[in-house]
C-alpha cells in the first residue's frame, strides 16, 4: 500500500473545563474525586421545578479562552437544548449552544509557522459519569460531574499529520493553562479530544467520508489512533472499498481503533433556544476588559525573549511555568538583562524553589536586580551572590546590606589579595611549582583555591592577574 | 368557622394577626370544608391535616397573608404534600425543595391546605386529562371547572379558601377563574418567579393567583411577585409596585376623585375577541361590561391585534416543543415511578408510557416531531416569528394610547365533561388566552355575569409590568357590575 | 405536510415513549390533524423588529446549591452506594456521553 499517495486530513473537537468552583448552571462545587452524586441539587439532578442559572465566571473564563485563542467573541450568544436520552444526562438535554455560539474564528500557531484554524468555541455543560463495570447487571450514575461547565473549541480541518495533531493539542494546552482557563488535566478529564479523520490522494481537493474517533485520552493516544485510522482509510480507499462515516473508539491496550457498537437510531438531537435562559449579552465594554486579563500567549513570548538574547531552549523553559515567565518578566522590568535574567531565573531561583523553598524562590525582582548589579559591577563575586540570593530568600534586607553583613563583599585590594595567593602557593607546593614552571592550566585551580579562601571574595580576575605576574615575573 | 374562611384575605389576616382568631382554627375549617367537597368536587389531590396543621402553627403571625388557609396547585413544589402534576409518573413524589411562590406565601403567614387537582402536565382545559380523576365545576358538577388549574379555582370558588396558586401557560388561570366564577390573574411573564413550578412551556409559563375578589388575588400577586434571579435566569429584575394599594388607595390618573374612577383610562375592545361567531349571550354579558367601565369614567376604543388567527397555531407549536424536552427527564432514573422491562431502552419506554397520559404523550410526540430534522424551520421557527408578531401587535396597541385591553376570556361558559372529543376542539377554547402568553403580557379573568346560571369571565389584558393599573381597571369594573357579575 | 406511521414510529422512539401499534392509526390522525391547523404559519413572511433583551443575570461563582430537604434514597427508584442504578446498556461502550 502506498500511503504516501494519501494525505491524512484532520480536525480535532476539544472539550476543555474552565476552572471555576460551581458548576455552569447550579451552585454545587465542581471538585473532583467526591462521593458518587455528592455534589447535585435540585438543578443539576434535574428534579420537577429546578431552574438553571449562567455562571459569571464560567463566561469569563470562555471569553478568555477566545481571546486567547485569537477568536472574535460575539456580544450575544445563545444557549440551546440538546436532546438526546442517556441515563448519565439528567434533564434528557444537554444545554450547549448551537445557532449562536460564542465565539468564532481564531487558530493556534504551531512552532513551524503553521497555523491551525479554530471554526468556533461554544460553552456547555458536562454530562455525569456511567460506570458500566461496578455492579453486575447494572450501569451505576455518578452525576457529580453533571453541570460542569465546558467549552468545546472546534478545529478546522487543517491537520495534515499525526504529529502536527500532537503538536496543536500541546499548544493549545499551553495557551489554555497560560490562561488560567483551566487545568487542562487529561487524567480528570478537564481536556478531551475527539477527532475527526478522513484521508484523500494527494492533489485532490474534495474532501472523503470522514470517521470520528473519540477516547483520545492522552497526546500521545491521539497521534497513534489518528496513524492506525488513517491507515485503514488509506486502505480501503486503494481496494476500492467504502469508508463509512461512523464512530470509532481507540483502545488503548489493545492499541486498536475500533467501530463503536452501533446506536440503535441516528441522533436528530432537535437543537432549540433554551428557554430557560434568555441571550447570553455581553455588556459593552465586556470583552475589552476580559482582553487585557488575556495574557501574551507563551509562543510569543518566545519570540520575544529569543530576540532579546535569550537562547531557544531557555525561552521555552521559562515558558513552561506560568509562575517562572512571570517572574522572569519581572526581573526584566526591574532592569536585568533577559539572558542574565533567564540564566538567574532557570538556574539559581528554580533550583530553590524545586529545593523547597516554593515560591518564596520568588524574591522581590528589584532586590534581585540589584544583586544582579553588584555582580557586574564586580562588587561580589559571582559564586558569593549565589549565597547572598539564598540569604535573601529568608532575609528581606538588600542585597548590599547582606554581602556587608555576612562579609561577602569582593575585596579588590591588592595586599589581601596578594596575601591570600602567597599563603595558596605556599600550601599547595607541588601545584605552585608546576604552575609557576609553566604549566599554565593550573590557573584555574589556584584561582579557584584563592577563592575558597577568601570565601569568595576575592575578585577572581585580579587574582588570575595576580598569579600570572607570578609567572610572568620569574 | 366556616363562615371565617369565607372571608376576604385580607380580613381573616387582619383577624389572626388581632388574636381574634388561630392559624390553626382557620386551617381546621379550611379542611373540613375541603372534605365536605372533595367527594362532589375532587378538587385535591393531597391533604394532610397534621402537616397542615402544624404548618398552621408555625406560621408567622404577623405577615399579610397570617394565617389565611391557601390551596396550590400539584405542579408547584411545597415542603410537604405531593407535588404530582396530575401525572402517574409523578404519583406520591414530594419534593425536597420550596417552589419561591409558595415560600412567599408561607413567609407572608399563609398556611398550606392541599395540593389541587389539575390536567397532567398543565395541558387541558378541563382536568379531565388528571392521571387522579377530574376535579367539578361547583356550579354545575356535570360540567368541567376549566383548566388546567381547575382544582385551585374550585377550591377557591367552593369558599374552601379564599385565595389559590394556579399556573398558566395558555390561560390555564384565567379560563378556570371564568367557568368558575372567580378572579384568576396571570402576570407578566417573569413577574413571579417560576423557581419550583414544574415546566410545562418555560417561555411561556406563569405562576398565576386565584382569589374571589379582585382586591385578595392582587394582595396574593403581591406577596408572590419578585425578582429571584438566583434561582431563575427569566425572572424579572424590577421592583414590584404595590399592586394592592396602586388598585384601590391610588387617584386616577387625572388625579382623579374616588375609588373606581377610571376618568381619563382608555380601554381597547379587540375586534379579533368579538368575532361574529361569539355566542350572543356571552357578547351580551361583555357589552354590559364594557358599558360598566364606560360608567366608570373610562373611554372604550375599537382596536385590531391583526395576527391573533395564528395564536393557536403558533402556541401549539412552541408549546409542545418545550414540553417535549422539559418532560424529557422523567425517565425513571432518578426520581418518580420506574416500570422495569428488558433493558434501558425498555426501561425508558415503559416508564415513560405508562407514567404519562394520552393528552402529555400526545404533545410531546407532536413537540418531538416539530422540531426534528426537516421540520423545524417549517414549524418551530415559523411559530416564534408568528409570536413575535403578536407580541408586536399588542405593543403598538399599547403604544397608541390604550392603557388595557378588555375581551371575553373564554368563548363559551363551562363544557360538560367528555364534550370534547378532538383534541383541537378543546385547544379552541384557549383561542381568546393564549395571545397574553404567547406576547408575555399581564392578563386577568374576572366575573362578568352568568348564563344558564354558569359564570361569565372578562378579560382586562395590560402592557408588561403594568399589573397595578390593570387591577385598578379590574376593581373598577368589579365595583361598577356590583350584583350583576354573578347574574 | 402529512404524518406518516413511520413518523409516528419515529418521534415515538425520539420521546422513548412506547406505543402500542394499535395506537398509532389514531395518533397518526391526530397529529395529522393538527398540524393541519398549523399551515396557517406557512405564511407568514413579515417579520416582527426585534426586541432588543438586556440579556440574562449571571450567578457569583461560590457555592451555594439549593439544598435537598430529602436525601436522594428517599426519591430515588434504585440507588446503590451512592450511584443511581439503571440496567446495563446493551451498547454501553458505544454510547457518548457529553459530545
Amino acid at each position: 500500500m502506498n500511503r504516501d499517495a494519501f494525505e491524512m486530513i484532520v480536525g480535532l473537537e476539544v472539550h476543555v473545563q474552565l476552572r471555576t468552583r460551581t458548576k455552569a448552571f447550579c451552585r454545587c462545587p465542581t471538585s473532583f474525586g467526591d462521593p458518587p452524586n455528592r455534589n447535585t441539587c435540585p438543578v443539576c439532578l434535574a428534579l420537577p421545578g429546578a431552574l438553571p442559572v449562567l455562571n459569571a465566571r464560567a463566561v469569563e473564563l470562555a471569553v478568555r479562552a477566545a481571546l486567547a485563542l485569537d477568536a472574535t467573541v460575539h456580544n450575544r450568544s445563545v444557549f440551546a437544548r440538546k436532546n438526546y436520552f442517556y441515563p448519565d444526562l439528567p434533564k434528557g438535554y444537554q444545554i450547549s449552544q448551537f445557532e449562536h455560539p460564542l465565539a468564532t474564528g481564531g487558530g493556534v500557531s504551531l512552532d513551524g509557522g503553521r497555523r491551525i484554524g479554530i471554526t468556533r468555541i461554544h460553552m456547555e455543560e458536562d454530562a455525569g459519569k456511567s460506570v458500566h463495570d461496578r455492579f453486575a447487571g447494572a450501569t451505576a450514575v455518578d452525576l457529580n460531574r453533571a453541570g460542569v461547565p465546558l467549552i468545546e473549541i472546534v478545529g478546522a480541518p487543517d491537520i495534515r499529520s499525526s504529529r502536527e495533531a500532537g503538536a496543536y493539542l500541546r499548544a493549545l494546552r499551553e495557551i489554555l493553562v497560560y490562561a488560567d482557563v483551566s487545568d487542562c488535566s487529561m487524567e480528570e478529564g478537564s481536556f478531551r479530544v475527539d477527532a475527526n479523520v478522513s484521508a484523500r490522494r494527494r492533489g485532490e481537493s474534495a474532501l472523503r467520508t470522514r470517521t470520528e474517533i473519540k477516547n483520545l485520552n492522552s497526546f500521545s493516544n491521539a497521534e497513534r489512533a489518528l496513524d492506525i485510522e488513517f491507515a485503514r482509510h488509506c486502505a480501503a480507499h486503494e481496494a476500492g472499498e467504502v469508508v463509512v462515516q461512523q464512530t470509532m473508539l481507540y483502545d488503548a491496550p489493545a492499541d486498536a481503533v475500533r467501530p463503536a457498537r452501533s446506536k440503535e437510531e441516528s441522533h436528530d438531537y432537535r437543537y432549540f433556544p433554551d428557554p430557560d435562559l434568555p441571550p447570553l449579552v455581553l455588556a459593552p465594554g465586556y470583552v475589552d476588559a476580559a482582553r487585557a486579563t488575556v495574557p501574551e500567549p507563551p509562543g510569543a513570548r518566545r519570540a520575544r525573549y529569543v530576540s532579546q538574547g535569550v537562547t531557544s531552549p531557555d525561552a521555552h523553559a521559562l515558558t513552561a511555568d506560568r509562575g517562572v515567565v512571570t517572574y522572569f518578566e519581572a526581573v526584566v522590568a526591574a532592569g536585568v538583562p533577559a539572558p542574565t535574567a533567564a540564566h538567574w531565573v532557570l538556574g539559581e531561583v528554580l533550583a530553590a524553589r524545586n529545593a523547597g523553598a516554593g515560591d518564596a524562590a520568588f524574591v522581590e525582582a528589584g532586590r534581585l536586580a540589584d544583586l544582579v548589579a553588584m555582580v557586574r559591577a564586580n562588587e561580589v563575586s559571582s559564586s558569593a551572590a549565589k549565597a547572598i540570593y539564598a540569604t535573601m530568600i529568608g532575609d528581606p534586607g538588600a542585597p548590599r546590606a547582606i554581602a556587608a553583613r555576612d562579609g561577602r563583599l569582593q575585596v579588590g585590594d591588592d595586599a589581601a589579595l596578594r596575601a591570600w595567593v602567597d599563603e595558596v602557593l605556599a600550601e599547595n607546593p607541588a601545584e605552585a611549582a608546576r604552575f609557576l614552571g609553566g604549566e599554565a592550566r593550573l590557573l584555574g585551580v589556584l584561582v579557584g583555591l584563592v577563592m575558597k579562601k577568601s570565601s569568595g571574595r576575592a575578585d577572581p580576575k585580579k587574582v588570575g592577574q595576580l598569579l600570572s605576574g607570578r609567572v610572568a615575573g620569574r | 368557622m366556616t363562615d371565617a374562611v369565607a372571608g376576604s384575605a385580607a380580613l381573616i389576616a387582619a383577624s389572626v394577626r388581632a388574636g381574634n382568631v388561630s392559624a390553626r382554627e382557620l386551617a381546621s375549617a379550611a379542611l373540613d370544608a375541603a372534605d365536605r367537597h372533595q367527594r362532589r368536587l375532587n378538587a385535591f389531590v393531597s391533604m394532610d391535616r397534621e402537616a397542615t396543621l402544624a404548618a398552621a402553627d408555625a406560621a408567622p403571625r404577623g405577615g399579610v397573608l397570617a394565617g389565611v388557609p391557601v390551596a396550590i396547585k400539584d405542579n408547584i413544589a411545597t415542603p410537604f404534600l405531593t407535588t404530582s402534576c396530575g401525572s402517574r409518573v409523578l404519583e406520591g413524589y414530594v419534593s425536597p425543595f420550596e417552589a419561591t411562590a409558595a415560600r412567599k406565601l408561607r413567609e407572608a403567614g399563609a398556611v398550606l391546605i392541599g395540593k389541587t387537582t389539575m390536567d397532567e402536565f398543565a395541558m387541558g382545559s378541563s382536568t379531565e386529562h388528571s392521571a387522579f380523576g377530574p376535579a367539578r365545576n361547583p356550579h354545575d358538577p356535570d360540567r368541567v371547572p376549566g383548566g388546567s388549574s381547575g382544582g385551585s379555582a374550585v377550591a377557591v370558588a367552593a369558599g374552601v379558601c379564599p385565595i389559590a396558586l394556579g399556573s398558566e401557560t395558555g390561560g390555564s388561570v384565567r379560563q378556570p377563574a371564568a367557568f368558575c366564577g372567580v378572579v384568576g390573574v396571570k402576570p407578566t411573564y417573569g413577574r413571579v418567579s417560576r423557581f419550583g413550578l414544574v415546566a410545562f412551556a418555560s417561555s411561556l409559563d406563569n405562576v398565576g393567583v386565584f382569589g374571589r375578589t379582585v382586591d385578595d388575588a392582587a394582595l396574593a400577586l403581591e406577596v408572590i411577585s419578585g425578582p429571584d434571579a438566583a434561582h431563575d435566569a427569566t425572572s424579572a429584575t424590577g421592583d414590584v409596585p404595590r399592586f394592592r394599594a396602586s388598585a384601590f388607595d391610588e387617584p386616577s390618573p387625572r388625579g382623579g376623585a374616588h375609588v373606581g374612577d377610571l376618568s381619563g383610562v382608555v380601554i381597547g375592545r379587540p375586534r379579533e375577541y368579538f368575532p361574529g361567531s361569539l355566542d350572543a349571550a356571552m357578547r351580551d354579558r361583555c357589552d354590559r361590561a364594557l358599558d360598566a367601565l364606560r360608567a366608570a369614567g373610562a373611554e372604550v376604543r375599537d382596536v385590531s391585534l391583526p395576527h391573533t388567527d395564528l395564536a393557536i397555531p403558533a402556541y401549539y407549536i412552541v408549546a409542545p416543543a418545550e414540553c417535549s424536552a422539559n418532560l424529557a427527564r422523567f425517565d425513571g432514573v432518578r426520581y418518580g415511578a420506574r416500570v422495569t422491562g428488558d433493558g434501558l431502552r425498555a426501561m425508558y419506554e415503559a416508564t415513560r408510557s405508562n407514567g404519562f397520559g394520552e393528552e402529555v404523550t400526545r404533545r410531546i410526540l407532536l413537540g418531538t416531531y416539530v422540531l426534528s430534522a426537516g421540520y423545524y424551520d417549517a414549524y418551530y421557527r415559523k411559530a416564534m416569528q408568528a409570536r413575535a408578531l403578536i407580541r408586536a401587535d399588542f405593543e403598538s396597541v399599547f403604544a397608541s394610547g390604550v392603557h388595557a385591553l378588555f375581551t371575553p376570556t373564554t368563548p363559551t361558559t363551562a363544557f360538560p365533561f367528555g364534550s370534547m372529543a378532538d383534541p383541537y376542539d378543546m385547544y379552541l377554547s384557549d383561542i381568546f388566552t393564549v395571545t397574553a402568553n404567547l406576547a408575555g403580557v399581564p392578563a386577568l379573568s374576572l366575573p362578568i355575569g352568568r348564563v344558564h346560571g354558569l359564570p361569565v369571565g372578562g378579560q382586562v389584558i395590560a402592557p408588561r409590568f403594568a399589573e397595578a393599573g390593570m387591577l385598578r381597571v379590574a376593581s373598577a369594573l368589579e365595583r361598577a357590575l356590583g350584583a350583576d357579575a354573578h347574574r | 405536510m402529512a404524518v406518516s406511521a413511520d413518523d409516528v414510529r419515529r418521534v415515538a422512539a425520539l420521546a422513548r415513549i412506547g406505543v402500542a401499534e394499535s395506537r398509532i392509526p389514531a395518533l397518526v390522525r391526530e397529529l395529522d390533524g393538527i398540524l393541519a391547523h398549523m399551515e396557517v404559519l406557512a405564511r407568514v413572511t413579515e417579520l416582527a423588529p426585534d426586541v432588543e433583551l438586556a440579556g440574562m443575570p449571571l450567578a457569583a461563582d461560590e457555592p451555594g446549591a439549593v439544598p435537598l430537604a430529602r436525601p436522594r434514597e428517599q426519591f430515588a427508584p434504585a440507588m446503590r452506594d451512592g450511584f443511581f442504578l439503571v440496567p446495563r446498556l446493551a451498547t454501553h461502550d458505544a454510547a457518548a456521553g457529553a459530545s
